[in-house]
């Protein structure tokens, strides 16, 4: 609460902040299917954008709302939609199609306790692999998760600026907790924070190729309409976007799409620690956990003993060096996630030898608390 | 540009001609006179190459837009309308025009086929309709006539049918018409018709799938398919003039429906209008 221009600031629910956050970062297209926990981010869109001309469509499912997400966005749009965890598994064939055809797009899933319809009202994050391996075949996945509503708001922005960067779909993984949650906000100036657009492409239209090999792997992007004329397909295609069936070419596309995403990972990383310097215990928590770990590290600091909090806002791809290089002094880690454990695995790959890996799962559809996190770590002290 | 073209130039004008052939289509499929009979309406109507779209689901007839120089999105089985959806929304000027197939129209994208419709968005559909999965090998699809062998139907298909022109003039379309890949001229007309109009559009194409639908069901070679149309196809004039008994086994092409209802883009421009007109008043 401290340094909040009180004059400025605004109370704002987490869905409310994604719907500011996307028209900050400037998006030009909504497709939706209504949802719960979600559905305030399709109801906050549909009465914004026609007042700013943007594009504001209610579709008859989430397959058929990726879908108009794409067509848009290859018309030329920033373009987004938001679900929840049926949806999300809904949009699954398309995001594998806006990762071969490298067309940008942000999805913000806003996760409830599942399989199948599960617990639409309550707290979840059993997406975190799914937001990682959930269509089939071979791409990397980018996807970043906030703890706060101001994060929710800077990270739906951050979100555009990666997949245009990038050229291919973010997923925005919220919660229920956090979707619903109001907290007081002040929204940043016009310029204040980076706004990035997609790359045009400079060369005459003769010499266009829609998925160009360059150096950094990202091929500029024109629109329809823009004289181009390209070819976009999900089938497995060459520079040019014609279907191809030839090894070199189809090794060559795969590569990319993983190469300009992991070769520029430092540009995607972001973490925020507390109290990690002489931490000898660190709880490792994304999303609204996060909140409950702070809050207990804190407590457990009074009790003199040594811990730190660890919060990857990228979640993928996943920080390997840079949660290595944390943890080397660290002797015993706590995962701590609303699931039966997703990102612990990952965290025990990543573990330098010698660290004990630690798991406290919750997923009885309520929230961790910090009381909670605070005997884990007397536990394991 | 838009003047005429002659018969060769316009294969150069508008295919990839270089690039991507020869295509995957059987010797003798009716995909290839849809595609010859598109390409001739936009060649008549003048449409400027850069300001249309072709947008497609999968399956052989979903292959078209890969060899036509235009904005060409080939998409997700069944999901073609929802992606054209998505450009025409984004650049409602752009002509945005679907090819489809039966399964993939009437099957899979069944849901977003009947949307559109009700929508009645600015988009021109192209269904081809051979009453068969080809691509896959021959299984029976929401067409497939009963009693008809499939290779997912070896008994007989005990399905009941979709009649396409049926249900899009129930689910709202503006524009519905059938015509076939004998009837070319007329196909090209009804096509041409349907660009021109404002609002959806479904223009049936009757076609042949001699390498499945023929071969398991004894009716011939393309030859003999295509010649099945021209035989027990009846213009809509026609048969408004005939007795139902003398419609028994014939079926009807033409423009059967059309109506001006406000069309989805429009009124959405228009409520733009309204809420900026509103602002300045404040």
């Amino acid at each position: 609460m401290k340094n909040i221009n009180m004059e400025k600031a605004r109370l704002l629910q987490g869905n409310e902040a994604c719907v500011q956050g996307a028209l900050y970062a400037g998006i030009q297209f909504f497709a939706g299917y209504p949802i719960t926990p979600s559905t305030e981010i399709a109801e906050g869109l549909a009465r914004e954008l026609p007042r700013i001309g943007a594009k504001f469509i209610q579709m008859e499912d989430e397959i058929g709302s990726l879908a108009a997400v794409i067509g848009a966005s290859n018309a030329g749009c920033k373009a987004m939609t938001a679900t929840s965890g049926p949806g999300y598994s809904l949009m699954q064939e398309h995001i594998g199609y806006a990762y071969i055809t490298e067309t940008p797009c942000v999805i913000i899933d806003v996760q409830r306790g599942g399989p199948s319809t599960g617990l639409p009202t309550k707290v979840s994050q059993s997406d975190t692999m799914q937001a990682r391996w959930g269509t089939h075949g071979d791409y990397t996945a980018i996807a970043v998760a906030p703890s706060s509503v101001r994060e929710v708001f800077e990270e739906t922005v951050r979100a555009f600026n990666l997949a245009e960067r990038f050229r291919t779909p973010v997923t925005v993984l919220t919660d229920e907790v956090l979707g619903h949650m109001r907290e007081m906000m002040v929204i940043p100036e016009k310029g204040e924070l980076e706004i990035v657009n997609r790359k045009k492409p400079d060369v005459p239209t003769d010499w266009y190729k829609h998925f160009d090999l360059t150096a950094d792997f990202v091929s500029p992007m024109a629109a329809f309409g823009e004289g181009y004329r390209y070819n976009v397909s999900g089938l497995t295609h060459d520079q040019e976007g014609f279907p191809t069936a030839v090894p070199s070419e189809i090794k060559e596309k795969l590569d990319k799409l993983r190469n300009k995403i992991e070769r520029f990972s430092d540009e995607i990383f972001k973490m925020r620690t507390e109290m990690m310097d002489d931490a000898r215990i660190a709880v490792i928590s994304y999303g609204s956990v996060a909140r409950a770990s702070y809050q207990a590290v804190k407590i457990a600091r009074e009790k003199r003993i040594k811990v730190g909090a660890i919060q990857p806002l990228t979640i993928w791809p996943f920080p390997d060096a840079q949660l290595r290089q944390m943890l080397s002094g660290v002797k015993r880690v706590i995962v701590a996630e609303l699931n039966m454990g997703q990102m612990v695995h990952e965290v025990r790959r990543v573990a330098p030898k010698g660290t004990e890996v630690f798991f406290m799962g919750r997923y009885d559809g309520e929230v961790m608390t910090p009381q909670q996190i605070v005997s884990k770590i007397g536990e394991v002290k | 540009m838009t003047t005429e073209v002659q018969h060769s130039d316009i294969t150069h004008h508008y295919l990839r001609a270089k690039k991507k052939f020869p295509n995957v289509w059987c010797a003798g499929c009716g995909n290839g006179i849809v595609m010859g009979a598109l390409i001739r309406a936009i060649d008549k109507l003048g449409l400027d190459k850069d300001n249309v779209a072709i947008v497609s689901g999968i399956g052989c007839s979903s292959r078209m837009p890969v060899y036509m120089d235009f904005n060409t999105l080939h998409t997700a089985h069944g999901r073609a309308l929802a992606f054209a959806t998505g450009v025409k929304m984004a650049k409602p000027s752009m002509k945005v025009i679907v090819i489809t197939g039966d399964g993939d129209a009437l099957a899979i994208g069944g849901n977003h086929f009947i949307h559109a419709c009700r929508r009645n968005i600015d988009i021109t559909t192209i269904l081809v309709n051979n009453r068969i999965y080809g691509m896959t090998g021959g299984q029976f699809s929401p067409t497939t006539t009963g009693g008809a062998i499939a290779t997912t139907a070896p008994y007989g298909n005990y399905e009941k049918q979709f009649d396409v022109v049926n249900l899009a003039t129930a689910a709202g379309a503006s524009y519905v018409a059938r015509g076939t890949v004998y009837h070319v001229q007329q196909l090209e007309k009804l096509i041409e018709g349907g660009i021109t109009k404002k609002g959806f559009a479904l223009i049936e194409a009757v076609s042949n799938c001699h390498t499945y639908y023929g071969r398991l069901n004894r009716e011939g070679d393309a030859v003999a398919m295509i010649s099945w149309m021209k035989e027990h196809a009846m213009p809509i004039q026609a048969a408004a003039k005939l007795p139902p008994e003398k419609m028994v086994g014939k079926f009807v092409t033409g423009l059967i429906h059309e109506t001006n209802a406000t069309e989805f883009c429009e009124e959405y421009d228009r409520l733009v209008e309204r809420l900026a007109a509103k602002e300045a008043g404040k």
